[in-house]
């Protein structure tokens, strides 16, 4: 009886009100903890704005030199535009397969299976390869039929611009799954942006000679920069770019063979220090 | 046994950290075909690390493990076709149905007749009312019961299975131990098995390895460890056994820092 009635005198908790301010404060603590512990998130905050200040920033400055012809720069930005985006799928379609594999745990039960990590990449490339000729098709048809841009006017060059930008793809896309293998999901986002930040240095929309100096040094080191130059002469009637497809394979090589190398390094480690079952889930 | 009849692992050790004890200190086991070795220990024991050891996915520092008398540490890609592992931590593709999951491991794992021997395993798992239903869809216990006919597609001669019951009801439990019994018993199947449920581990297993902290407590069939603990069942057996092993352990602890002071 004595605790019923003890029972009865403690406070009976009301409803939280939809103005209450503590449930508030949880979720955003809920954030600041996630923040706190995570250097790709607070790289993310800064990370687009800037990108896109550097990219719509250079081509400002392209326009700005009043030399530009505004039909030859319009098939530009298309062309641009449109390669740009085969660099991307590219790059994805190796990220997100083994994303997917993280998400579903499944990538635990491929380990374990009698293929090496290598036929999952190769793989990859073969779905990546079946992305970009999808999306693209679509995004070349649509350009030619809505915009009345023919990507094909770049001519047989075409076909090396596409093959040097999907290869340095399958390159990053490489490193960006050897990052997440090794940091786990936190690194993640550098499958959706790591792309973006060679977009400012890869001349997509530009010329490299707009790029202040120390961004024009690291132009020449990234494979893209030169099958941009090289659209960009066709499109200028310089004949065939021999010169700029010269250095973007084998720029490329060297991408690869590293991106293979830290693929390697970190099963490796994976093999030593063990590999996470929980990895995705 | 001969190291050509199954699998033989001498002395394994893993540290992960110098200054942490290690995480795997010193076990032996053997496992051959038709055989059922249960590795029993609390969480963190261990069993885990042991187990990608054995799968040949993590390198102990020290100690072989021969699996048909192939070093699985340096040439795990020759025998992979011949293991699979199941766990309660990994599942499938949750968009592709069972059929297309399972399709898919048919092809990876190189099977000469992979229509026939999906057919075979939706069948034996009762699995082919459910053949087109994706996984997502399906029950804790249906995905249970994939994955482990996921791990028993390619015919394995040895198969892993870190708590495979974990997470089933009792009737679900039942029907996989049951289905485990039967591959053991008539494709010769060597099965090692981890979980935390010792009435099945007694069911099961034809050996019983005990780890606690990285090392072998105690090993034997589940009589010969009753009465070695002098306990009439696993459970008893179990929380004896670890009790034991901590004492044990505290007290060398307690007499290092003793002869320390001295």
């Amino acid at each position: 009886m004595s605790e019923i009635s003890e029972s009865r005198e403690l406070p009976i908790r009301r409803p939280v009100s939809l103005l209450a301010i503590r449930p508030l404060a949880g979720i955003l603590l809920r954030q600041l903890y996630l923040y706190r512990r995570s250097l790709p998130r607070w790289m993310e905050i800064f990370y687009w704005p800037l990108l896109d200040l550097l990219v719509w920033g250079f081509l400002t400055l392209y326009l700005k030199q009043g030399t530009v012809h505004m039909a030859g720069t319009a098939q530009a930005l298309l062309g641009g535009l449109l390669l740009w985006d085969m660099l991307y799928r590219s790059q994805q379609g190796i990220s997100v397969v083994f994303l997917e594999e993280i998400w579903s745990r499944n990538l635990y039960n491929m380990m374990v299976a009698p293929v090496t990590p290598f036929h999952i990449i190769f793989g990859a490339m073969l779905t990546g390869i079946l992305k970009v000729s999808l999306s693209s098709g679509v995004a070349v048809f649509l350009a030619w039929s809505l915009f009345s841009y023919s990507l094909f006017s770049l001519g047989l060059s075409l076909v090396p611009f596409v093959l040097g930008l999907v290869v340095m793809g399958w390159a990053l896309g490489i490193m960006t799954t050897a990052l997440i293998l090794r940091f786990g999901q936190e690194a993640e986002v550098l499958a959706w942006g790591v792309i973006f930040l060679f977009q400012p240095v890869s001349a997509v929309f530009n010329p490299v000679s707009v790029l202040p100096a120390g961004f024009r040094q690291v132009a020449f080191f990234v494979p893209a920069s030169h099958v941009f130059e090289g659209m960009r002469a066709v499109l200028s009637g310089k004949g065939f770019p021999w010169h700029d497809l010269g250095w973007a394979f084998l720029i490329d090589a060297v991408y690869f063979a590293g991106a293979l190398y830290l693929f390697h390094r970190v099963l490796e480690r994976a093999r030593r220090t063990g590999f996470s079952l929980k990895l995705g889930s | 046994m001969g190291d050509g009849e199954g699998l033989v692992a001498r002395n394994l050790v893993k540290r992960f950290s110098g200054n942490r004890p290690p995480a795997v200190d010193g076990i032996s086991l053997s496992v051959s075909r038709g055989e059922v070795l249960s590795i029993v220990g609390p969480n963190g024991a261990g069993k885990s690390t042991l187990i990608q050891m054995l799968l040949g996915l993590l390198v102990p520092d020290s100690g072989s493990i021969r699996l048909f008398g192939v070093d699985v540490t340096r040439h795990r890609r020759k025998i992979a076709h011949r293991i699979n592992y199941a766990s309660t931590d990994l599942s499938l593709p949750y968009s592709l149905t069972v059929r297309e999951n399972l399709d898919v491991f048919a092809l990876v794992y190189d099977l000469p007749d992979p229509r026939r021997a999906v057919d075979r395993i939706l069948e034996t798992f009762s699995l082919v009312p459910l053949a087109r239903i994706r996984v997502g869809k399906l029950s804790t216990g249906q995905i249970a019961r994939l994955g482990i006919a996921k791990a028993l597609l390619s015919s394995p001669d040895i198969l892993f299975l870190d708590e495979p019951t974990a997470t089933l009801d009792p009737e679900a439990a039942q029907e996989i131990r049951i289905l485990l019994q039967e591959h053991v018993r008539h494709s010769c199947l060597g099965l090692v098995y981890t979980s935390h449920n010792m009435r099945e581990v007694e069911r099961l297993s034809d050996r019983i390895l005990l780890i606690e902290s990285g090392k072998m407590v105690a090993e034997g069939t589940a009589d010969e460890l009753c009465r070695k603990f002098e306990s009439s069942d696993l459970e008893s057996v179990f929380l004896k056994s670890m009790s034991e092993a901590r004492q044990h352990r505290n007290g060398s602890e307690h007499d290092e820092k003793g002869s320390g002071c001295e």
